[in-house]
């Protein structure tokens, strides 16, 4: 009996977070789920159409271009940001003074608000003001029209200016990682004569494999709904050039109020991020022997 | 010791690692002072001098971006946003945090996997039946209606950095208390809440920086102008005043000189707060 209400405590205690989770992401979540079996445009009758939604999204040119750009985008955010911040975080542990104040530059952008990072790159890459113009005194005039505007461009630019925003907290997410490294592995790979990076291939990356391959998976769910640059840098343009998924669902839902089409898209992107979960749940569970 | 070495400290061997971080720094940091440099430049340079230091410094700047962007009134704005939503975020999830840690309740592992699959679920999936919920409740363009959706979306981060703080505190402290009569209540306010203040704090700064910098939630659920928050507006003013770099650049500066200031003084808690979901694990 005590035990009993012991447990009604303790579950007086979870409800407000309970509640508030509920409230602002379990029920719309279900609701789109329902929401996505129909053809609602947000005022009229709420008719079931079944699939219908995912056969149209088969057949939308615009949505396929989505898909693939998110696919670009994550191969992107998958190679080039960890390339620098494990090499970053790996030249850091060989330094002996200012490794906080590096560290604490590298981190600062992660801090910013997208829409500051938007601005201040929009006015580097603007054509006039920017580095385009300053440059192309010199001849070289790649720049002279802003990447962002480009079809063949824009995509890139964006991810460009997401990247310089985020790769910094990986350096840190890393270096956690490799102070973790006992040292005494480096000093016996030293009299054998290792290079540094035979120390790093061999010694540093299997170390902190955990802490990388969680990195992997944070890096693929977080480039799903990537947004807020996109939007506030192309708005998904020119030509669609940059448009992905979220913001191809943005519009479907805002500007078009396309209720079903949209929680279908959704729909979409949260199985695909449970399975990228499980899959990574699964490694886990196997104690990341991969 | 926390600089653990990998290789031996010769400083001729340092060289190069110095050389190549010094460049990646200047990629990360060169930016950010560009973007002050533009803050107190007038308005005649952008065209002679658009990357270097301003010939004259114009402060005044800030004071035409204060005064044409109304920025006392989104600025309170934004602030009623982040501590309304610290109030309402920290108190539930201490409680929720406190009762998994200490009380460890029949089914708070259905909890925990509960908030696990609700990180995981991107934005775009429910924003929009949210907003449909929204206008039903009458709570579009409400400060309050953001604060709840704000408090939603950290919850489960909020709710686990607490609970692993919690779970470490000693055992007998609660014991004594029980035995001097305290309901559970008031071991967590009395006992848990202030042995636990580093972790209020870290959550505190983590969630509120969430919040300043929210761009997505802001932009959907508040359309009333006066209502907005900062970084919805600096959106709005950048079409506003498209060409007019001193002003766009001073209200930027203006966005980001309290994280920069309040970084200063709290940069652990900042990154073992922002890193803590990846570096345990």
């Amino acid at each position: 009996m005590f035990n009993f209400s012991k447990n009604i405590t303790a579950w007086i205690f979870l409800s407000p977070s309970l509640l508030i989770h509920f409230i602002v992401v379990a029920i719309p979540s279900v609701l789109s789920l329902g929401l996505c079996l129909t053809d609602w445009n947000g005022f009229g009758k709420i008719n079931y159409i079944g699939f219908e939604n995912f056969y149209e999204l088969f057949d939308d040119r615009v949505f396929k271009k989505a898909v693939l750009h998110n696919v670009i985008w994550t191969v992107i955010f998958l190679t080039i940001p960890i390339i620098l911040s494990l090499t970053t975080a790996y030249l850091l542990t060989g330094i002996r003074r200012g490794q906080l104040i590096y560290r604490l530059i590298f981190f600062f952008p992660y801090m910013l608000a997208s829409i500051i990072s938007c601005q201040i790159w929009k006015y580097i890459f603007h054509p006039i003001h920017g580095v385009g113009n300053w440059l192309s005194q010199y001849g070289i005039d790649f720049l002279e029209k802003s990447p962002f505007a480009l079809k063949e461009t824009s995509l890139y630019a964006v991810a460009f200016v997401d990247g310089w925003h985020f790769w910094g907290f990986l350096v840190v997410v890393y270096i956690t990682g490799m102070y973790q490294v006992d040292h005494t592995y480096y000093e016996s790979a030293e009299l054998e004569g290792a290079t540094k990076f035979q120390k790093f291939w061999y010694i540093t990356l299997p170390m902190i494999r955990p802490i990388f391959v969680f990195s992997l998976m944070i890096i693929i769910i977080w480039s799903i709904p990537t947004f807020d640059y996109i939007y506030i840098l192309t708005q998904g343009g020119p030509a669609y050039s940059s448009e992905v998924l979220a913001t191809h669902l943005y519009s479907q839902a805002f500007d078009r109020f396309n209720v079903g089409y949209s929680s279908a898209i959704g729909t979409l992107m949260f199985i695909y991020v449970l399975i990228i979960v499980s899959i990574f749940g699964i490694l886990q569970k196997m104690g990341w022997n991969i | 010791m926390e600089y653990l070495m990998n290789f031996s400290f010769r400083s001729r061997d340092q060289i190069p690692n110095y050389i190549v971080l010094t460049i990646f720094t200047a990629f990360s940091i060169l930016p950010i002072i560009l973007l002050f440099l533009n803050s107190i430049k007038p308005q005649e340079e952008f065209g002679v001098n658009p990357l270097g230091f301003p010939s004259t410094i114009r402060w005044e700047n800030y004071l035409d971006a204060w005064i044409l962007g109304e920025y006392y009134n989104i600025f309170l704005n934004t602030l009623k946003l982040v501590i309304g939503t610290l109030i309402l975020c920290l108190f539930s999830a201490g409680l929720a945090g406190f009762s998994l840690a200490r009380l460890k309740p029949k089914g708070s592992n259905l909890f925990l996997i509960y908030l696990l699959v609700g990180v995981s679920i991107p934005a775009q999936m429910y924003i929009l039946p949210l907003f449909l919920m929204w206008k039903q409740m009458n709570l579009m363009n409400t400060h309050i209606g953001l604060i709840i959706i704000y408090a939603g979306l950290n919850m489960p981060f909020a709710t686990f950095l607490i609970r692993s703080y919690m779970v470490d505190l000693p055992e007998d402290l609660f014991d004594s208390a029980k035995m001097d009569g305290a309901n559970t209540f008031q071991t967590f306010l009395l006992i848990a809440v202030p042995l636990s203040w580093p972790v209020f704090l870290t959550t505190a700064l983590v969630v509120g920086l969430a919040v300043w910098n929210e761009f997505l939630f802001a932009l959907t659920f508040i359309q009333d102008q006066s209502s907005k928050p900062i970084s919805t507006i600096l959106f709005a003013f950048q079409s506003r005043f498209e060409n007019d770099w001193g002003l766009v650049s001073a209200s930027a500066v203006m966005m980001v000189a309290p994280i920069a200031i309040l970084f200063m003084f709290f940069q652990k808690r900042f990154i073992a707060g922002l890193t803590s979901g990846a570096t345990k694990g």
